[in-house]
Parts: structure tokens; sequence; C-alpha cells
């Protein structure tokens, strides 16, 4: 009978700092990476939430503010060339994989600069060539495509690995059921990534699915971890272990990442289903911070490395949105333009 | 039209006939042998050979990393092509029925349809989704629909079916070197049917019409099986001397007007003849694009023959009546006629 088997890194973190030895095996290089990614995150929604408040873009923004850890722990885990699926909620996942934040704000503007040309906007913003096969606008939906990247690296034997990011709200879908189901049928390199902030808008995580997704991972005869994802070096160990025993064609993974979302679902939120206390203790937990302190109490980076990182992004973003306020609309003769190629 | 008569003389490339399944299932394998990163995905298109038989024997030939058996999970074949195709393989992905795309209508209609565009063009969906489709052999209502206005109203899809094994052959060949997402609805109740299939290499394209029969007096706009039923009637009426040409449209979309508007301004009459429910079928679309393209031309007002409007019964004398027959194909050019005889 399949057993639940834990990747392992269950519990493994015994404090808020422990990082149980993975800080130690991170270069310095590797710990500015992640420490840049998770900042590149926060300061992207920060000056995009600002930019609608001040009405300068429209439709939908979800916010990533305090799961940076999972986007950032995951992909630091992945090579250039592997593949992910994202999410409606799906900034943290495309910086994370590399991609140019001039761009997502040029997007996030509706402009022809943007990675999309302004035809996709925050909910689909894919960059192919550096492996983000898209956000996505509709909640588990991506969960069977990463699974065809899956089987797709299988046949061509590209070595390559997909990570299937989702949130707890995908759990109920039966996207989630088919894809993860053919995965481990088919024993494909693939990373099913469960981000559970707690909340599908408003609906508990808990009263959505009826045992924790984690579980499911016995269902399916594949490893299944539940891990703090507000822990940005357990989250890398979890993913690097499932990621290695993907490219190693030993099939799939099913990682359950406990985090939290800052903001409300979007910009627009009803505030009316959790309370301060429960808020303000996540952000206690805040993955950033806690990253810093730990770094510190090692005493591997110096402040001038974090300086010198938060002043990069300051200009990466002050550019970022001159780029985008300065860039053209586009113009509607591209209406029915890339629906094919011709 | 190309279920010929064999030729006598000619050589065995001329005179080949065969099943419109086997037709199918040459394009398939012509196309893996050409590209070794087509593949085939779907239930039961391996050990079994596809519910239809399209797939047999490709399985033992290729192997089960080029012909990939399924659980049932129709999202998840549907996803399996998606995600197979952005990152560089080239799928044919089959639904065992065309009514169980309802499961997958997401992955289809939200996912594959839209990525290019939603991606700002730096997309590649090079796939083909095969799903066979159409009423007649008793399989009552949930394996017997015809839901090909589903996607048609869908920008970022293409959409054909064939009337003969030849065409069958060179639309799916065409199909599988596009790089867009191409549904190919293959009717259930033709693949037993034998036509001519020379041998080698052809490939029949998408967006062009095929006119199998050449006529005077109507012009019927059909596709798939009803095209039979069309060259039936017209063969009928023309003892008659009524003249019937016979307008195979192939593409549903990009559909090819040119040849419709063509048609239709010889004959000045026009039956869209297709087995959908009539209601808000694709022959709405092609009945409104002649009347708007060439209204001046119409000495009649254009017809539409389709199935009737309830989910398609069991019961062999109902089934038979509920989609279109030969009979009604006949007895509607005589109503487009009417007034002229």
């Amino acid at each position: 009978m399949a057993e639940q088997q834990p990747v392992s890194t269950n519990g493994r973190a015994g404090g808020d700092d422990a990082s149980n030895g993975v800080l130690e095996q991170l270069t310095d290089d590797q710990l500015r990476w992640i420490y840049q990614i998770m900042r590149r995150i926060r300061r992207f929604e920060e000056t995009a939430e600002e930019a609608f408040r001040a009405a300068k873009m429209r439709g939908a923004l979800h916010f990533y503010i305090g799961e940076e850890a999972t986007a950032t722990g995951v992909c630091a885990a992945l090579d250039d060339g592997d593949f992910i699926t994202s999410t409606h909620r799906g900034h943290g996942h495309c910086i994370a994989k590399g991609a140019r934040m001039d761009k997502m704000m040029a997007e996030l503007f509706g402009r022809t600069t943007g990675y999309c040309g302004g035809k996709g906007g925050s909910m689909h913003i894919a960059d192919i060539e550096l492996g983000n096969l898209g956000a996505n606008g509709i909640v588990g939906a991506g969960i069977p495509i990463a699974t065809g990247a899956a089987l797709g690296s299988k046949l061509r034997k590209d070595g390559k690995v997909t990570v299937a990011f989702f949130g707890d709200g995908a759990g109920p879908t039966g996207a989630f059921h088919e894809g993860v189901n053919v995965a481990a049928t088919m024993n494909l390199p693939a990373v099913f990534v469960c981000e559970n902030n707690q909340y599908g808008m408003a609906t508990h995580a808990d009263f959505a699915n009826a045992a924790p997704i984690h579980n499911r991972g016995a269902a399916y005869g594949i490893p299944s971890a539940s891990i703090d994802g507000n822990d940005i070096f357990e989250v890398y160990a979890t993913a690097k272990e499932a990621i290695d025993r993907a490219r190693r064609g030993e099939g799939p993974t099913l990682i359950e990442s406990r985090t939290y979302r800052h903001k409300g679902h979007t910009v627009l939120d009803q505030k009316n289903y959790r309370t301060r206390e429960e808020i303000a203790e996540w952000v206690s937990r805040d993955p950033i911070e806690r990253f810093v302190k730990a770094v510190n109490e090692a005493e591997r980076l110096d402040e001038d490395d974090f300086q010198a990182i938060d002043g990069q992004i300051e200009l990466d973003i002050e550019h970022a949105v001159a780029f985008a306020e300065a860039s053209p609309w586009p113009t509607v003769d591209v209406i029915e333009r890339d629906v094919y190629v011709e | 039209m190309a279920v010929t008569t064999p030729q006598a003389s000619a050589s065995e490339t001329a005179t080949r006939e065969i099943f419109m399944s086997e037709a199918l299932r040459e394009a398939i394998d012509e196309e893996m042998t050409r590209d070794p990163t087509v593949f085939v995905v779907g239930e039961e298109v391996g050990v079994w050979g596809g519910a239809y038989a399209v797939t047999q024997g490709l399985l033992e030939k290729w192997g089960p990393d080029r012909i990939v058996d399924t659980p049932i999970a129709e999202a998840a074949i549907a996803g399996l092509g998606i995600g197979a195709a952005l990152t560089g393989s080239r799928p044919v992905a089959e639904f065992m029925y065309s009514d169980f795309m309802g499961i997958a209508m997401d992955q289809i209609v939200n996912q594959a349809a839209k990525n290019r565009y939603m991606f700002g063009g730096k997309a590649k969906l090079p796939l083909t989704y095969r799903a066979p489709f159409g009423a007649g052999t008793g399989n009552a209502a949930q394996h017997t629909q015809s839901l090909e206005a589903w996607f048609v109203h869908v920008p970022g899809l293409k959409v054909i079916t064939a009337s003969t094994p030849y065409d069958a052959k060179g639309l799916l060949k065409s199909a599988i070197r596009e790089d867009n997402v191409v549904i190919m609805f293959e009717h259930k109740a033709i693949y037993a049917m034998r036509g001519h299939v020379p041998e080698g290499e052809y490939l029949v394209p998408i967006g062009v019409a095929d006119v199998k029969r050449e006529g005077d007096d109507v012009s019927v706009i059909t596709y798939a099986r009803q095209t039979h039923h069309a060259l039936e009637a017209a063969e009928q009426l023309a003892a008659e001397g009524i003249s019937v040409e016979v307008v195979d449209i192939r593409s549903l979309y990009p559909l090819d007007t040119d040849t419709i508007l063509r048609s239709v301004r010889k004959t000045h009459r026009a039956v869209v003849l297709y087995e959908a429910v009539r209601f808000g079928g694709f022959g709405a679309e092609i009945a409104s694009q002649i009347q708007e393209l060439a209204f001046d031309d119409l000495d009649a007002p254009v017809l539409r023959v389709g199935a009737a409007h309830a989910p398609v019964p069991f019961s062999e004398p109902l089934e038979q009546a509920s989609f279109p027959d030969t009979a009604q194909v006949v007895e509607a050019i005589r109503q487009s006629l009417q007034g002229l005889y």
C-alpha cells in the first residue's frame, strides 16, 4: 500500500531562525540572489499597488506579499531551463523565474512594451524562453499544463523539471486531481507546489479542502511534504529534494507550503473574514525579515550587501515605472493580431 | 467526390481505396515519421488502438513514448497537449468522444485557445485535438453530439472536419504541421467509409472548401457526413433535371467564404446542411455570411437543415429522425426552388 513518504523537512525547522544547516550550504551569491528576489517581489507589488490606487492601472491585482519565500525558494532550486506554471497571484513566480520588472510593470500598465504587449495584464504574464509557461486566471488550470510540460520533457528526454504553483483554492478543483494523478501514473518530472495562503478570497483553506492538501500525496502514491512556507531555507531544501528527485526520473512530489498573503485578495478586499490579530501574527513571521535575521545571526552577508541590493532595486523600480508610463499604448489595429501563428 | 469507383486501367496508387480510419492512421504515422516531436496521447489510443481503431498498430510500431495511453481524464489530456506543445513537442491528443470535451472545456477554451494571444504572441502551440462526433450509431445523448459550434466561437482555435478518407488524411497532416491549435472532428458514421487515397505524400490545406459536385440550380453548403446526404440528394434530383452543387466546407474556421459565395452567386439559392442542432448551429454563421455578402444574388431565402432541438435519442427510429437524412435534404432543396419549378 502506498504510504505517504515525506520528503522530509517536516519539522526540520525547529524554530523561527533555525535553518538546520541549509543556510550554511548556500553560497553568498545564492543568499544575495534570494534576498534580491524576495525584495524585488515585495517592492514591485508595493509599487504596483500605489500605481493602482493612483488610478494609473486597472483590472485586478493579486498580491503575493508575505508569500515571497515560496516562489523564491522553489525557483532557487530550479535550473534556468526548467519550467513553471503560475497562478492569478503570479508576480512572485514571474520575478523568481527571472522576469524583468520593467516589462512586467509595462504589462500591468497595459502598454506595448509589456511582456504580452498589453494583451494579457497581471494575470497572464508569461515568458516561455525563461520557462515561465504563464500566470493563469483560472484557479487550478496550470496544473494539467504543468503535467503536459513534464510529459513533454519525459518524451523529449530534455532533463527538465516542471513546477506547478497553485493555491489552496485549487485544491478542490478537478484540474488538480486530473493533473496530479496523471503525473503520478506516468511518473513525470513534475513538482506540485501548493501555496496554502489560508484563503481563497474569503474562503478558508480548511473549509474548502476536506483534509490537508499534503495528505493527498499518499492517495497518489507520491511523496509529499507540509512545510513552513515563510522559511526560505525549508522551502529551498524541500523543493531541491523534490526537484532532484523528479530530475532523476523518480516522479512527482506534492509540497504544501503554508504561508499567508498580507494583503487582501485583490486591491479590493472585503476585510471581513480575518482578524487584525491573525494578520499581525503572520506579519510577525514575515519571510524576508526571518531571512535577514537568520543571515545576520550566521554572520554571512553584511549590511552593505543588503543596502547595495536594496539600492539597486529602488533604481530598477523607478526605471520600471518610468518605462511603463513612457511606453506607448497599443494601437487598435493589433486587436486581432496574435490570435494565430500566421 | 473522392469516394470513387476503381479505375480499371490505373496503377495500384491510382486505385487504392482505404477506410477513413486507415487514412487518419496513415496521416498520424507519416507525420510521426517526418517529425520526431509528434506523439499521440489519449484514452485507449495504445493497447486498444483507439475506440474507433484510428491508432491501431501504432503502439506496436512506435512504442509507449510516442503513443501515450492516459487514464480517463479529459482535462488532463487537453492540458498534456498544451504543456507539451508549449515546451517543444507536437502532440496529437485524442478525445474518445467529442462529447467528453465538456470536461476539458477550460483547458481548451481558456488555455489552449488563448495562450498565444494572452502572452502577446510569444507562445506557439502546435497542437491537434482529434474528436469523433456525430449521430447514427445508437450511442444515445452523451456519445453522439455535434458540438463544433462551441469551438468555432472561440478565437484561437481552428476547426476542421472531413467527408472523405482523402480529405481526412490530407487535413489531419496539415493540422499536425500547424503551429496552431486545430480541432479535427471526425464523424463516427464514416470511419468505415472507403475511398480513394493515393499512396504517398499530399496535404489538404486548412481553410479551403471543396466543391464535391458541381451544379447550377441550388448550392448545398455542408460538411462531414452530411456531405454524403447532399450528394445523394443531388443524384436523386438530377433525375428530375435539377442541378445541385455540393460545397463541402472542410474547414469551419477559417471558413472559405469565397468558395461558398462563388457557388451561391452561380446558383442564386443556398441550403445550409449540418448535423448539429439546427438552432444556434454553425449553419447560422454560413447563412448569415451569405445574406450579408451575396444578398442581391439570392433568389430565395437561405435555408438551414439541421437536427431537432432535443438531445440525440437512443431508439433507432427516433435517432434516425432526429438529424437530417437525404429525404430532408431533397425536401429543403425543393423548398428553395419553390416558385421556380
